[in-house]
């Protein structure tokens, strides 16, 4: 039965895919059905009334309409089998498809660690589903047509899904690369523009080269064991040494997929260009799908993890954090600002990631347990706030035609809906207390500090101190985010565009909003829905689980023990709501004073209070950029035009400011180098000249009669 | 009862925030020979502002009028957490010392935001400059405070407080460290001199008063409530978690009374030598502040590894 529900998922998917091809093909239809129930007069006349059903005008919105109606069904139908699986006693039900190469079926596993995911996938693709039919509208069906991005849509979706069915290397990376390719056009949807080119063909570069090393990391565990199946890939007994080398070729290729630092430049170049729900689900779904990757690979196919590699994914995963937030708070684009902040929330699952691997390998499988379930339940909160967050650029984008921070401004008073479901994105992506980001890096200082636990001196200081960093980076979240909504929603408008936005009359795009942000909310304060789903998963992966009956309730959640630390969001709830309540009361007893006086701000004695004295985005980052000025390269340039006698008097001042990422010029550009030099060096063997090139083949076929005499 | 206790204590300390504010001016004044105002002056501007009518910008959206209620929210939710005069109350379990710095990091939020709502040159620059100095001071408060919670095992504050009592008074390396480093880290996150000057209303320098000047009314007196109480906070967080003693540990009415007493006495002192400090140090520049904060951390650091290294070796 989880299987059907899974399947079902996968082929509601495809069958969405397929019938966005049949969106301009309603003529073809019509003669296809006539032609089928020419014999069968019922079925002729059915199909006649089908026929009015099928008018020219309805036909394009009601087969979108179905197009997004199935990927939500797929959507549902994924969120039901994992969380069947999650709940049930079934755990783990295996299967096998008679698809592929004849010696090789396809292998399919659907355990807790994939329901989780699929759990994931369906909220994000029932939201998008929603959200899909309205944003798709603006397209032009010419310059865009739909079935290119429907097909590739549910094609992308059922890739992610099979990826967690996967049971074998093979069909793994079959589904794999079906992701990757799939959402390699998704990025080239809107081709005119090379920059859009640039960022898809790149994107397609480093998603191959991953997979490359995803297939290495697999070679790997294959030779030491007979069969490409998972369950021969666990048997397989590998040095040490091996193992390591497993791991760093794994860890490279689901790495890249996940946008660690620094192999993250791909990210903030595809991600913006996408349509804004593609964005969503890539940013918030696809790199969690590469975070399942490498826990499969490491907790479940290497078994043995080493503690060494658990401060690798720790150092990795702080640099991703502090690095992925200190770029996006630079970013006018929102939606970049977007997807490097996603490579700030990957960084703190790995790092999360990197505790639990620390914890298992020095036989705290309980602390390990902490681990996972603080890095799982935060890739389930970045899935659903980044979502949130996307969704709302995607309507920002259809109602003020612009992506750049610095032309917004003022949106509050005309886009209140979404604004408010804006704020909840906002305040949970900058984990604030009471919305669920908050819970997960909650859990995630409380498995830092358990590092008393541990012997090793250097982990014991290394640990508290990258604790301090996840800290740091909670702070300049909170300051990127409150940047991003002050810029966009607050103030003055600072466009014509901006001043003239109305809010979106499309319910469903808003629907999908709300869903996003009322769980946001919900499992901020009802975490241990999420946390018993993820006790299932830490029991079946690492043997070991959360003591569940007293550590967790519903209302207090002690991750390690009561004595240790608590937090009981509902508590906090419902004392924020009586302390707010009782003052705003109380301060409005005297009717005298009950009203407020509107009245103009203070102008400083000026006069004109207009947008441009507000402050900018790159006004409010100045303090950020002076302080951390070494991790940016900065180009910064001011033109004055300077006219009167002398040359004294300032006419105008032009300012310019490019901020730029330090990984493409010192890690991308002397690799690019080097290939474009070997490219010369290679170039010279090849002259043009016929004779020379005959020459060649003569040696070589000389070398090859000697080498086979041999 | 324990829940009688811990809303009693929570009042009490929503009640005399302003007065150790008061106390706080009046040593200033007395410090700088200057006539001090009677200590119950916080209260009289409080009632002064709630029984005005606000006056609000044209353009000013909800958010900027819901902001004095969540921020001063926030903090009545903070000062239930920390123990004041008891350990061991209810309230304390909802809600540990990284929950705490969630709460400050709430209200800052929102407060940042009714900054920038409405569109002035003053608000952005406070709204900036604050996201500054917090996000750098965070990490630095975190950091003495695993310090503590990891010598504890516990990031229950109650519990934590109990642990220091119960191990009676020994001299900590780390514990020093911690100390100073959450002294560096409040003064920075009240807003107190030499990062800011809660007083002054120049451009140049002000960061917390450039975020609410455009308050007015009872929205100004949560706000400067919500100020006070931060203060206290920081205050009794300090005096109670170096210095625990005196704090009731069984909930009798001498008890509570001399644990009342106790605090009170800490607080006055604490206050003494901020104003000592604050009227021997001159206010520093905007980008002196952040190696101010550094230093903070690095004395977090310091206390941490050397816990590791001296308290906890194996």
């Amino acid at each position: 039965m989880v299987l059907i529900l899974a399947y079902a998922a996968v082929l509601l998917s495809f069958a969405s895919g397929l019938l966005a091809l049949l969106v301009n093909r309603r003529a073809g239809l019509l003669r296809l059905g006539h032609a089928a129930f020419r014999r069968w007069p019922a079925g002729r006349r059915c199909w006649t009334s089908a026929d009015a059903w099928l008018e020219e005008s309805r036909y394009a919105a009601l087969l979108k309409t179905t197009v997004f109606r199935l990927l939500g069904a797929a959507g549902v139908a994924a969120i039901l089998a994992g969380l069947w699986v999650l709940l049930g006693q079934t755990s783990v039900v295996t299967d096998r498809i008679g698809l592929g190469l004849p010696w090789l079926p396809w292998h399919v596993r659907f355990d807790g660690l994939s329901g989780f995911f699929y759990l994931i996938i369906g909220i994000a693709v029932g939201a998008v589903s929603l959200y899909g039919p309205g944003y798709v509208a603006a397209y032009q069906e010419e310059k865009h047509p739909f079935a290119v991005l429907g097909l590739f849509t549910g094609l992308f979706v059922a890739g992610m899904l099979l990826v967690l069915l996967a049971d074998d290397a093979f069909f793994f990376m079959i589904a794999w690369e079906l992701m990757s390719v799939a959402s390699y056009f998704l990025v080239a949807f809107q081709h005119e523009h090379p920059a859009n080119r640039r960022a898809a063909f790149l994107y397609l570069l480093m998603a191959e080269v991953g997979a490359l090393a995803i297939i290495l990391g697999f070679g790997v565990l294959a030779a030491f064991t007979d069969g490409f199946t998972f369950d021969a890939l666990r048997q397989a007994q590998l040095s040490s040494n091996w193992a390591t080398l497993a791991f760093v070729l794994a860890l490279l290729g689901f790495g890249m997929k996940a946008g660690i630092v620094p192999i993250h430049v791909w990210l903030p170049e595809a991600h913006p260009v996408a349509p804004s729900h593609i964005s969503a689900l890539m940013s918030g779904v696809m790199l969690k799908v590469a975070v399942y990757g490498l826990i499969r690979f490491c907790f479940d196919l290497l078994g043995d993890v080493h503690w060494q590699w658990g401060v690798v994914l720790l150092v990795l995963g702080t640099f991703s954090a502090l690095g992925g937030i200190l770029y996006a708070m630079m970013q006018p684009n929102l939606k970049r600002l977007l997807a490097y902040s996603s490579v700030e929330n990957i960084g703190i699952i790995f790092m999360v990631l990197g505790l639990a691997v620390i914890f298992m390998a020095n036989g705290f499988p309980q602390l390990a347990a902490l681990g996972l379930l603080a890095a799982l339940f935060h890739a389930f909160n970045h899935a659903l706030f980044k979502n949130l967050l996307f969704l709302g650029a995607g309507i920002l984008q259809h109602q003020v035609h612009d992506l750049n921070i610095d032309t917004m401004g003022g949106l509050i008073q005309r886009l209140p809906k979404t604004s408010f479901l804006f704020l909840i994105g906002c305040m949970s992506i900058s984990s604030l207390p009471l919305f669920n980001g908050f819970v997960s890096e909650w859990l995630a200082f409380q498995t830092a500090l358990q590092v008393d636990a541990l012997d090793n001196g250097v982990l014991r200081s290394l640990i508290p101190v990258s604790a301090a960093a996840l800290a740091l980076t909670a702070a300049l979240a909170a300051a990127c985010f409150v940047k991003v909504f002050g810029m966009i929603f607050l103030g003055l408008p600072r466009s014509r565009n901006a001043e003239k936005a109305q809010e979106v009359d499309d319910r469903g795009m808003l629907l999908a909003l709300k869903l996003l942000a009322g769980l946001c909310f919900f499992f901020g304060i009802f975490p241990a829905f999420i946390i018993d789903l993820l006790n299932q998963v830490a029991r079946q992966l690492l043997g070991q689980a959360l003591p569940n009956d007293t550590a967790l309730s519903w209302l207090r959640l002690a991750p390690v023990s009561h004595q240790q630390a608590s937090y009981a969001p509902l508590l906090v709830l419902i004392s924020v709501l009586l302390a707010a309540g009782a003052a705003f009361r109380y301060l409005r007893l005297n009717p005298e004073t009950k009203t407020m006086r509107r009245a103009p701000a203070w102008d400083c004695g000026f006069g004109g209070l207009n947008a441009r004295m507000q402050y900018s985005c790159s006004a409010f980052t100045m303090p950020f950029r002076r302080i951390f000025a070494k991790v940016w390269l900065i180009d910064e340039q001011i033109d004055k035009d300077l006219h009167g006698a002398g040359d004294i008097e300032v006419a105008a001042i032009h300012y310019r400011l490019q901020v730029q990422d330090h990984s493409w010029p010192r890690l991308y550009l002397p690799i690019a180098h080097a290939i474009n030099q070997l490219a010369r060096l290679v170039g010279r063997i090849q002259t043009g000249n016929i004779r020379v090139y005959l020459g060649y083949s003569f040696a070589t076929l000389i070398l090859m009669l000697w080498v086979v005499s041999l | 009862m324990n829940w009688f206790v811990a809303v009693i204590q929570t009042t009490l300390f929503v009640a005399l925030a302003p007065l150790l504010s008061g106390w706080l001016k009046w040593c200033k004044c007395q410090l700088q020979n200057r006539k001090a105002p009677s200590l119950l002056q916080p209260y009289r501007d409080l009632l002064k502002l709630i029984r005005k009518q606000p006056v609000v910008a044209e353009h000013a959206s909800w958010l900027f009028i819901y902001t004095p209620y969540i921020v001063f929210s926030a903090m009545v939710l903070a000062a239930s957490v920390v123990p004041l005069i008891a350990v061991d109350l209810p309230t304390s379990a909802s809600a540990d010392v990284i929950v705490l710095v969630g709460f400050f990091a709430f209200a800052r939020f929102f407060l940042a935001l009714a900054a920038l709502d409405i569109g002035t040159a003053f608000g952005g620059m406070g709204a900036s400059r604050e996201m500054t100095i917090s996000s750098l001071a965070e990490p630095a408060m975190l950091m003495a405070v695993f310090t503590l919670t990891m010598t504890a095992s516990t990031t229950n504050l109650s519990l934590a407080i109990e642990h220091v009592l119960y191990e009676g008074l020994v001299l900590r390396p780390s514990f020093v460290f911690a100390m100073f480093a959450l002294m560096l880290v409040a003064i920075a996150e009240t807003g107190r001199i030499p990062v800011d000057n809660p007083t002054t209303h120049l451009e140049l320098t002000m960061i917390h008063e450039a975020m609410i000047l455009e308050y007015s009314g009872r929205h100004l007196a949560l706000i400067e409530w919500a100020s006070q109480l931060k203060l206290a906070l920081y205050g009794v967080l300090i005096a109670n978690i170096f210095a625990p003693w005196g704090i009731a540990r069984e909930l009798t009415l001498p008890a509570l009374g001399y644990g009342l007493l106790a605090i009170a006495g800490k607080l006055a002192v604490l206050a003494v030598c901020l104003a000592i400090s604050e009227t021997l140090v001159a206010k520093m520049r905007l980008f002196r502040v952040q190696e101010y904060l550094s230093f903070a951390y690095l004395l977090g650091l310091l206390g941490m590894l050397s816990h590791i290294i001296l308290e906890a070796a194996r």
